[in-house]
């Protein structure tokens, strides 16, 4: 099993392979399945992603209120303008939204690496998908290669909002679909590494702080810009642009900046925005009393 | 390494909102519902850290029934577990426990009937992991991503050899083994992560052995 990223892009450059394929190599042989079984499982969560996005883009609503039908605002936007910062990035944007929408109204969705943060990678692949043209199987390919990355994180550091804050959860699917991006696109191994890096990098120290707890605000949020986080990476790193701080150590700087990060910043609904005067106000609108008074 | 698959990063597939305090939750209910066995009469249900401050926000308290009702991480039915519960006349408490947990996303449940009684803890490490760190008031580390087999045996010379003997007969390779035990000569208990799912004959089989009391299984 690779342990770093670096260990990652080292057998995928030396053995001419796509980190996809390393993935998938490494996963027939701990789980002890086929190609095939394997090309099927993932291709089963592909299309979780496509129904949560098509849900999320029909309109939901959440059962606090607090969040749903802003995907549908911003595709209502790009077809009557064109957007300020592109078609494809607000794309990316408004199906990020979608799915955490869907989410938060307890639809069905596939955990990418979480549940909170689910937005960034389909968000992001069937946005690019209409740019790029990729098959079926590239698609397919575009998760095992966000796996990759998102598993050495998982492993290395961590992907949980408690254990983390949000720089874990957004923060991990954002480098991972970066990481993606530049494959897709046909960039390599180490440019995707460095799309990572970027994109972990600006979402160091984010602190996990949801309204009343709920995974709704600033969660659906969060992953829109997530996913346009992960578009501008992809494309720096494409542009030949690196990150001076390895992918690894930036990984290990994340790891080491929420151990110190304070609970109230870790998914507890005490700090942040989920205690700010409005935050309380919702609060104690959803459940009669706020959970905790300060 | 905690995480050895992808499908632990992409996946699990699931009812939101949160792949740690739903998805996750509903994994620790699942994994006691079937040490346990049975469906239970009674459930106590002690939150700690983040699944006590949020467990309402993020349906917790629902997934962890959801789980004890044998329902899996994408089953609708999840977010009517507690109504679904009553109609089976569960009896169900819970308790938002402000004690210090090594892990900020602990459960400690305590279920039961007439014919016995099981005591879990189980924590959601991220992304919908799980990991059962006591049972019974044994130590463990479980994962919640390989079918396992669970052994309560008397702590005697030739225990653990005729379990992995039946399990060699048949072909299945351990990935991972644990054995703790309360004190010397009394009850222990075997923890047993295989690669494949685990069929009746061998249980039956395990359960015959030597000094093995009691045998359970978690599916993959």
């Amino acid at each position: 099993m690779f342990k770093n990223i670096a260990e990652l892009v080292e057998r995928a450059e030396s053995e001419s392979l796509s980190i996809s394929e390393i993935m998938i190599r490494q996963e027939m042989e701990v789980k002890q399945l086929t190609r095939e079984q394997i090309f099927r499982q993932m291709e089963r969560n592909l299309e979780v992603m496509e129904k949560a996005i098509e849900d999320g883009l029909k309109g939901v609503k959440s059962h606090s209120g607090l969040t749903g039908g802003d995907a549908v605002l911003i595709q209502n936007y790009m077809r009557e303008h064109e957007p300020l910062s592109g078609h494809l990035l607000m794309d990316a944007v408004s199906k990020a939204v979608a799915t955490n929408e869907v989410n938060a109204a307890m639809g069905t969705i596939c955990a990418t690496p979480t549940a909170g943060s689910a937005g960034c990678v389909p968000g992001t692949l069937f946005a690019v998908k209409d740019k790029l043209n990729p098959s079926r199987e590239q698609m397919v390919r575009y998760l095992f290669t966000s796996g990759a990355f998102g598993f050495v994180v998982a492993n290395n550091a961590s992907i949980s909002g408690a254990a983390g804050g949000c720089q874990a959860e957004v923060g991990s699917a954002a480098g991972m679909a970066a990481a993606a991006i530049v494959e897709m696109a046909g960039g390599t191994p180490q440019q995707s590494a460095e799309a990572m890096a970027i994109t972990l990098k600006n979402m160091l120290g984010l602190i996990c702080d949801p309204v009343a707890g709920l995974v709704e605000v600033p969660c659906v949020k969060r992953n829109a810009m997530g996913a346009s986080n992960a578009v501008v990476a992809a494309d720096m790193a494409l542009a030949g642009v690196t990150s001076r701080i390895p992918c690894d150590e930036v990984i290990d700087a994340m790891y080491k900046v929420g151990q110190r990060m304070p609970s109230a910043f870790r998914e507890t609904a005490q700090g942040g925005l989920a205690a700010t005067l409005t935050g309380r106000k919702l609060e104690a609108k959803i459940y009669g009393s706020p959970i905790d008074e300060e | 390494m905690k995480y050895r698959s992808v499908f632990d990063i992409i996946g699990p597939v699931m009812i939101g909102p949160s792949s740690s305090h739903t998805a996750g939750a509903a994994r620790i209910g699942r994994a006691a519902r079937h040490l346990f066995g049975r469906e239970p009469v009674y459930a106590h249900v002690h939150l700690y850290g983040s699944f006590a401050q949020t467990y309402k926000g993020h349906g917790t308290d629902v997934a962890i029934i959801g789980g004890l009702l044998d329902f899996e991480t994408d089953d609708t039915r999840i977010s009517s577990s507690i109504d679904i519960a009553g109609q089976k006349q569960m009896e169900i408490h819970f308790y938002e426990e402000e004690a210090q947990t090594d892990h900020p996303n602990t459960a400690r449940l305590v279920i039961g009937d007439d014919a016995g009684e099981l005591e879990l803890v189980g924590i959601s490490i991220g992304g919908g992991k799980v990991e059962i760190t006591e049972l019974n008031g044994f130590e463990l580390r479980l994962s919640g991503s390989h079918p396992a087999i669970l052994l309560i045996h008397n702590d005697r010379y030739g225990a653990i050899a005729s379990a992995t003997s039946i399990l060699a007969s048949h072909e299945i390779n351990i990935g991972r083994m644990e054995v703790s035990r309360k004190a010397q000569g009394e009850q222990a208990l075997m923890v047993i992560e295989v690669d494949q799912n685990i069929e009746d004959t061998v249980l039956n089989e395990l359960e015959r052995a030597d000094h093995i009391i009691q045998v359970a299984r978690i599916s993959d």
